[in-house]
């Protein structure tokens, strides 16, 4: 009961007002259409016949909600996954890149912030290439890349799952780096004072205390690796998986692709970020974190 | 006989921004086995920094010291002390056990010989039947026991205790310097105690070493011979009155130029 009154209700109401604005502003923008089209004919048309017309236009500037969702059913429900429309089909192909490069970028990430952490030449040598690297535009990149991969004989997945990594090596390096020297002055003594090595130091007191540092910053990652894979799609050209559909939509002037196409990768961030917070959860909570600490 | 722990003429200064801080200067000490001593002082006489040069968690830039005849840097990996801080420092994520154990997993002893020595000092600190406890489901006091035991574990001939009941209120406190005395009687360890209270140092010490700020010298050194067991009544005690009465004297006249 508390759950639905604390987290179900604000969310419903900021979602209700949401779809009452964007069917509004469905009827505002397509209605120009619908007037030019009868002003061409030289008709008079009311309000009264615009707005059913803005709701079931071909290609909407704005498609209203239940025309993506009418799309969503038919691409995701009813075509057969082998279809080249089945959303399916595309987010299957996405969402394999994006796991590919997720892992590939965590393990990135933890290694660097490993060296970052234990040497101070690394400390200063990688992590301002770091902050740059994330400055450049990855849809300037991502060509480059897989031109040069194609160049070597690499092809398929793994370019694809390399841009997806550039993306989401950075949060999980800023984060463990944070993470590995979270512990307390007073938690390094006691270590210093077991004659502890390094390696001792990493395993049984800066990993476990960087858990929760991992997994917040794993939840940014698992996000900007979907962005990586979507981006990495459409120089790659847009054969498959979810950029190939926006992409392939925008050329055509199908919004409804577009939007359905967003909405379903929208959609898949959402539930791998979710995905990895509870795998966070369970994982603090195996570490004896009190119930209220978790959140 | 040879002191444990023997210093001459140390110093330490900390290099800052603001220029050089003495935190310790011509320090001459000797440490005997099996004695209690404390450092007593107002905050900044390097009562602690003290201590963390005898556990090689400071190093000093002049003088000499050793414990247990080397440097103390041999003398940490040698594992001749366990330390207790100011707060548990327990790690979180490690139960009560795992956490004693800590220090024996880094030394890679076999199993059965971590579990001999954790179920041992558990119940010398009064903890059995909290092994599979988290730390924050255990009250203050606990968890500092619990420290004393992973300090303990480590079966030092030697024990440096930094100010360890000072977070505690006085109830407990009261009750833990009893503990202590009891296990500095049955173990005979050699224990070097830091703390800021007058009647916890002239309760467990044999030895009381009067300290004074700016720069952290040494004042005073007591000897405070009540006897090895004592109940907290002792406090009472003519005896024990007269020796408090002399360190608070000595902190009067180290403090006195302050103001």
């Amino acid at each position: 009961m508390s759950y639905i009154r604390a987290t179900l209700i604000p969310i419903l109401t900021i979602t209700a007002i949401l779809i009452v604005v964007w069917y509004a502003a469905a009827i505002w923008l397509n209605s120009t259409f619908e007037f030019d089209t009868a002003e061409r004919r030289d008709i008079q048309i009311s309000w009264a016949e615009v707005i059913p017309a803005t709701m079931a236009q071909k290609r909407p500037v704005l498609p209203p909600p239940h025309q993506i969702g009418a799309e969503m059913y038919d691409t995701i429900i009813d075509k057969k996954i082998t279809s080249k429309r089945s959303l399916v089909y595309h987010g299957w192909i996405t969402l394999s890149v994006t796991l590919l490069g997720f892992a590939m970028g965590t393990a990135l990430g933890v290694m660097l912030a490993i060296g970052i952490v234990h040497s101070r030449v690394l400390d200063m040598s990688l992590l301002p290439w770091i902050i740059t690297s994330q400055t450049i535009p990855i849809l300037a990149l991502a060509p480059m890349l897989i031109v040069v991969m194609n160049a070597v004989g690499v092809t398929g997945l793994v370019p694809k799952a390399m841009i997806a990594t550039y993306l989401s090596f950075f949060p999980v390096a800023v984060g463990m780096v944070k993470g590995l020297r979270s512990p307390e002055a007073m938690q390094m003594d006691l270590m210093h004072t077991y004659s502890a090595n390094s390696w001792q130091t990493l395993w049984k007191l800066r990993l476990p205390a960087s858990v929760p540092y991992l997994f917040a910053s794993m939840k940014v990652g698992v996000a900007a690796s979907l962005v990586g894979a979507i981006v990495a799609e459409m120089p790659t050209g847009a054969v498959a998986g979810l950029g190939a559909r926006l992409l392939a939509g925008s050329y055509r002037g199908q919004t409804v692709q577009i939007w359905s196409a967003l909405f379903t990768a929208a959609i898949m961030a959402a539930l791998l970020v979710a995905i990895v917070g509870l795998v966070g959860t369970w994982l603090n909570r195996r570490m004896g974190q009190r119930e209220e600490e978790l959140a | 006989m040879t002191p444990v722990i023997s210093a001459h003429s140390l110093v330490l200064t900390f290099e800052t921004n603001d220029g050089p801080v003495h935190a310790l200067s011509g320090i001459d000490l000797d440490i005997f086995k099996g004695e209690f001593v404390s450092f007593i002082g107002p905050s900044g006489c390097g009562k602690t920094t003290l201590l963390r040069v005898i556990a090689d968690l400071e190093t000093p830039t002049g003088g000499t010291i050793t414990v247990d005849g080397m440097t103390p840097e041999n003398a940490r990996k040698a594992r001749s002390y366990g330390y207790v801080f100011q707060a548990a420092a327990l790690y979180p994520w490690r139960t009560i056990e795992k956490n004693v154990a800590l220090p024996l997993e880094v030394m890679g002893l076999p199993r059965a010989e971590q579990q001999r020595r954790i179920a041992a000092n558990l119940e010398l600190v009064n903890l059995a039947g909290f092994e599979k406890k988290y730390p924050w489901q255990l009250s203050g006091g606990m968890q500092q026991r619990a420290s004393i035991a992973r300090a303990l574990a480590v079966e030092p001939d030697m024990l440096l205790m930094d100010e360890p009941f000072g977070a505690l209120d006085e109830i407990v406190r009261d009750h833990l310097n009893e503990q202590l005395n009891k296990l500095w009687h049955r173990t005979q360890k050699t224990v070097v105690f830091v703390t800021h209270s007058i009647p916890e140092a002239v309760y467990l010490s044999t030895k009381i070493v009067v300290m004074s700020p700016r720069p952290g010298r040494i004042y005073d050194i007591i000897d405070c011979d009540l006897g090895e067991e004592r109940s907290l009544d002792i406090r009472e005690a003519p005896e024990f009155l007269s020796i408090a009465a002399r360190v608070r004297d000595g902190l009067k006249a180290g403090h006195a130029y302050d103001e």
